[in-house]
């Protein structure tokens, strides 16, 4: 046990330790983010896997066919907004159950994508670093923060815009009352299924955004294995942080920062057992939960149905 | 409108793909075998989920369920000394409490400490993965001790003969016998469900917390045997994999799970959480599945099976929706001339 503690501190004073947890967290962000607001109006949506996937395809077409990477990830934010309006047509239009849309589409996307990749073979690069000056000088998390490539700074806009948009907006408030008592809300003349709907476009605009810069930002390389599980963690995240932005955006730096953990020990020396490193997140989570759960409290309404007239 | 859909998404060969699909799962001499083969653990998943949904719980953990039971499973087979019959029999019991040891720990939090168990049963298929890979690579714990090391053959030892399920055939169809064990159970548990008091209390349970606690029905007490029934079934849904012989030829191996738990939680969402409807739906998933491997052998490309799987089910999904939202029309526009 002597061993893990100082193998933690060693990584903790090692500033690529810091570059690391950053770029894992970045990408769960995007998608965090966006998924809180899909939750908060009511739907535990599971196809951010399948629209960070679609993000990464689309902004590598259109990193190919443009060698530009702003419309590599403006394609990204489309083709995640294109999978979200496929979950959000299904289940709150054609009143599918979400987590059988959210499933096949995961399978759907990644065979699809799949497909595609084998037949066009996009080629890409990691977008250039851009160092913000004076800030990067920051001791230890400095370069983590402020020397990225520079789709990475776009989570210092996505995240305060969302928590605008739901907190400070009435658009926002109509997503909350949605989300908490939706029969309430239809009595007052919001439109819940539209409300929801809108709040899955948004998920999937910033999910495929997240998926863009994974691509463009981080791997360089597109692989249909590239998503890897991000976007269930970014789910976990949200449930983590106990359906509020901060808690979400502090639970992407907390597992950012085990992922990275991991990632590092080898390089400073290190073994330690590998399986018991890569079930360290769940474990880490599963722990903070048992500790923390009784405190949070899930959006009343989540992932059920509206209906109107039934309850 | 269904076909059409396909064609415009897949955009070649609809019916060539149609036509292989079908002869690799059903139309063939002695395809059915081994889609019964398939149907067993999805139905088997399946009918656990449905326990947990009707008690209110999301248990969409099945797949590290499965794996925690087929491990169990193989650890017992090589430990216990003894006659055949009665090794299987414990080779099933041990899958069985490895499924609902794992689903258990996530009832454990849900109801002592309040973690939502979506979480933790999701988080728990990534640890249940690990754990076997560590098991695979240890002999004390599941590693065949006569794998070569160098090899990094990481599997475990194959079942002796004697403690395998047997296999009958019948009008050329080859498939193990517990295909009828499944179709007992399924059954079993749809009667249990609909007509026992067990059954009306989970019902109740997961209808309404607050009646339930009027009727002094404990809500924990359901959910946790709600939860571990769930389980077990998906850890015997492992076990059966292990001794059936249509997965992995009678071994444990890294990604053996190969999906069958996801797809059995779909397999129960489909079928809308009735009993009834497990064993056909499972079939139908199972035999796309045998049919996209037949598929890929007549040299299409491996990824349109995806494909295809996931617009069948969204296809699958469409002609309910529709007639709902039909009826409703009718209904309001029957209203409005009322009025």
């Amino acid at each position: 046990m002597g061993d893990l503690f100082s193998a933690i501190w060693d990584v903790g004073t090692t500033e690529t330790a810091y570059t690391a947890a950053a770029r894992f967290a970045v990408v769960l962000a995007f998608a965090a983010a966006g998924e809180w607001v899909a939750e908060r109006a009511g739907t535990l949506n599971i196809s951010v896997e399948a629209m960070i996937l679609g993000g990464a395809f689309a902004a590598a077409m259109g990193y190919h066919a443009t060698g530009s990477v702003a419309v590599g990830l403006v394609l990204g934010a489309i083709a995640g907004a294109v999978v979200a309006s496929v979950q959000a047509q299904m289940s709150h239009r054609l009143t599918a159950d979400q987590f059988v849309v959210g499933l096949t589409l995961n399978i759907l996307v990644l065979g699809i994508v799949g497909f595609l990749e084998s037949e066009w073979k996009p080629s890409t690069r990691t977008a250039s670093v851009v160092e913000v000056p004076l800030l990067v000088d920051i001791p230890l998390i400095g370069p983590a923060l402020f020397g990225q490539p520079w789709p990475f700074y776009l989570i210092y806009l996505v995240v305060p815009l969302f928590a605008w948009l739901v907190h400070r907006t009435r658009w926002g408030l109509e997503v909350r009352s949605v989300g908490e008592n939706p029969q309430a809300a239809d009595v007052s003349g919001i439109d819940v299924n539209r409300r929801r709907r809108q709040s899955i476009y948004l998920g999937g605009l910033s999910a495929g955004l997240g998926g863009g810069y994974l691509l463009l930002g981080q791997v360089g390389r597109f692989d249909p294995g590239i998503v890897a599980g991000r976007g269930f963690i970014a789910l976990v995240a949200v449930i983590f942080g106990g359906w509020t932005l901060r808690g979400a955006i502090f639970g992407c730096l907390l597992f950012g920062s085990v992922l990275s953990f991991r990632l590092t020990l080898p390089g400073l020396g290190y073994e330690l057992n590998n399986e018991m490193l890569s079930s360290l997140p769940s474990l880490v989570t599963i722990a903070a939960m048992a500790v923390f759960a009784h405190a949070v409290r899930q959006p009343e309404a989540l992932a059920r149905p509206f209906i109107r007239g039934l309850k | 409108m269904i076909s059409g859909l396909m064609v415009e998404a897949v955009g070649f060969e609809w019916t060539a793909v149609g036509e292989a699909l079908l002869n690799g799962s059903v139309l063939k001499p002695g395809r059915w075998g081994g889609t019964i083969g398939v149907t067993i653990p999805l139905a088997m998943v399946a009918i656990g989920t449905i326990i947990s949904t009707k008690a209110g719980l999301v248990n969409i953990g099945q797949e590290g369920q499965l794996v925690v039971g087929a491990a169990f499973a193989t650890f017992a087979s090589t430990r216990v000394p003894g006659p055949g019959p009665f090794v299987l029999l414990l080779i099933l019991l041990a899958g069985v409490v490895g499924g609902s040891l794992w689903s258990g720990i996530a009832g454990g939090l849900r109801y002592w400490r309040k973690v939502p168990e979506v979480l933790t049963t999701l988080l728990l298929v990534a640890v249940a993965s690990n754990l076997v890979g560590y098991g695979l690579k240890n002999p004390w714990l599941l590693l065949d001790p006569e794998a070569k090391v160098g090899n990094r053959n990481l599997v475990s030892e194959q079942l002796p003969p004697d403690t395998r399920m047997p296999r009958i055939t019948l009008w050329g169809n080859e498939f193990p016998v517990s295909a009828f064990l499944a179709v007992a159970l399924i059954l079993l548990v749809g009667w249990m469900l609909n007509r026992t008091l067990w059954g009306y209390r989970l019902t109740v349970v997961g209808k309404n917390r607050r009646v339930a606690q009027r009727f002094g029905i404990s809500e924990s007490a359901q959910g946790m045997i709600a939860m571990l029934a769930s389980g077990g079934f998906a850890g015997l849904a492992g076990a059966l994999m292990l001794t059936g012989g249509d997965f992995a030829n009678y071994r444990l191996v890294p990604g053996f799970s190969v999906n069958i738990g996801w797809i059995g939680l779909l397999v129960a969402l489909v079928a809308n959480n009735r009993a009834s409807a497990v064993i056909p739906m499972a079939f139908v998933f199972a035999g796309l599945r045998t049919g996209s491997g037949f598929l890929a052998s007549t040299g299409i490309e491996r990824r349109v099976t995806d494909v295809v799987q996931g617009l069948m089910v969204l296809a699958l999904l469409l002609p309910p929706a529709i007639m709902f939202i039909r009826e409703r029309r009718r209904a309001l526009a029957s209203a409005r001339s009322r009025v």
